[in-house]
């Protein structure tokens, strides 16, 4: 792909991107979060990330703000992943592999149910 | 970690926790002369001496005062066992550059990995930050900055499906025209 027609492209994209969000922006963000620290990367959180990447680009989801961060001090259940919907509270998720992320992202991201088989509790 | 695109990302890391703001990223393939060289530098916080030492090697001193990983050292005596060096520039209030280079054929050195992910990984994972990231092979290279695209893409997030696509594609694509095989 060249540079410049793929800056071209990029003004076509934002253009459609403005669009389809406009209508959502209404219904709260929802933000992603993977734990990007020594024993997170160790363990396989870039994985993880590209998992969840790869679901919101499948299901052509957005909605959804994905960042990382450093370590959250829980290292024996690397990698987590934190999920916060709108003003609820912060929902941090452990040992988070790849399949379990696409369940996080389906069940709990989309779906609003906290998938208790990953789920931290008091975290 | 068993691909020197894990440590980059565990290095880059560590310049995204030191608060930096511009985060450049260099990969080195040089096929004639047999090296893979690796660099990451930031503007972020920077260290002092005694604490780039502890960071190089965390048994050497008796200081507690701050938590260091294993990351740094695995990767220098990774480095120097396949005839390669390690070093960490560093001045507080400044940033840090880190450096590694290997003998590229060597049968310890650890694979590159997965180049594209890695990148992808961090612009998109930390748009605060301005990347830049340059790829090399002999005399072809790849180079990308996310200003332009950020400045285009302005009130869209990186994280939209869309721009992943765009993102994965131009970064995998540039990647892959000059990969040599491993």
């Amino acid at each position: 792909m060249e540079k410049i027609k793929s800056l071209e492209d990029l003004k076509k994209l934002r253009a459609e991107a403005l669009e389809k969000r406009t209508a959502k922006v209404i219904s709260g963000q929802k933000e992603v979060i993977v734990g990007m620290g020594t024993v997170g990367i160790a363990a396989g959180a870039r994985e993880t990330l590209k998992a969840i990447l790869d679901y919101i680009e499948s299901e052509g989801l957005t909605d959804i703000v994905v960042r990382q961060t450093g370590n959250i001090g829980l290292d024996s259940f690397e990698p987590i992943v934190q999920v916060v919907i709108g003003d609820q509270a912060k929902v941090t998720y452990g040992r988070v592999t790849p399949d379990a992320a696409r369940k996080i992202m389906k069940e709990h991201v989309v779906g609003g149910n906290v998938v208790k088989e990953y789920h931290i509790e008091g975290k | 970690m068993r691909e020197l695109t894990l440590h980059l990302l565990d290095i880059a890391a560590n310049s995204v926790s030191a608060l930096s703001q511009n985060i450049h990223i260099e990969v080195v393939e040089d096929t004639i002369n047999d090296r893979l060289f690796m660099s990451v530098k930031d503007d972020g916080k920077g260290m002092d001496v005694e604490m780039v030492k502890k960071v190089i090697d965390p048994f050497v001193t008796s200081r507690t005062t701050r938590k260091v990983g294993l990351g740094i050292p695995l990767l220098k005596a990774a480095a120097e066992s396949c005839n390669g060096w390690f070093k960490i520039e560093s001045e507080p209030g400044k940033g840090t550059l880190v450096e590694v280079e290997f003998q590229r054929s060597h049968i310890d050195r650890m694979p590159l990995g997965d180049l594209p992910s890695t990148i992808l990984t961090m612009i998109i994972g930390t748009p605060e930050v301005h990347w830049t990231f340059r790829y090399r092979v002999n005399q072809e290279e790849f180079f990308f900055d996310d200003e332009p695209i950020k400045q285009e893409l302005e009130g869209v997030p990186l994280s939209d499906p869309m721009v992943i696509s765009f993102l994965r594609d131009y970064i995998t694509e540039g990647i892959q025209s000059i990969q040599p095989p491993e």
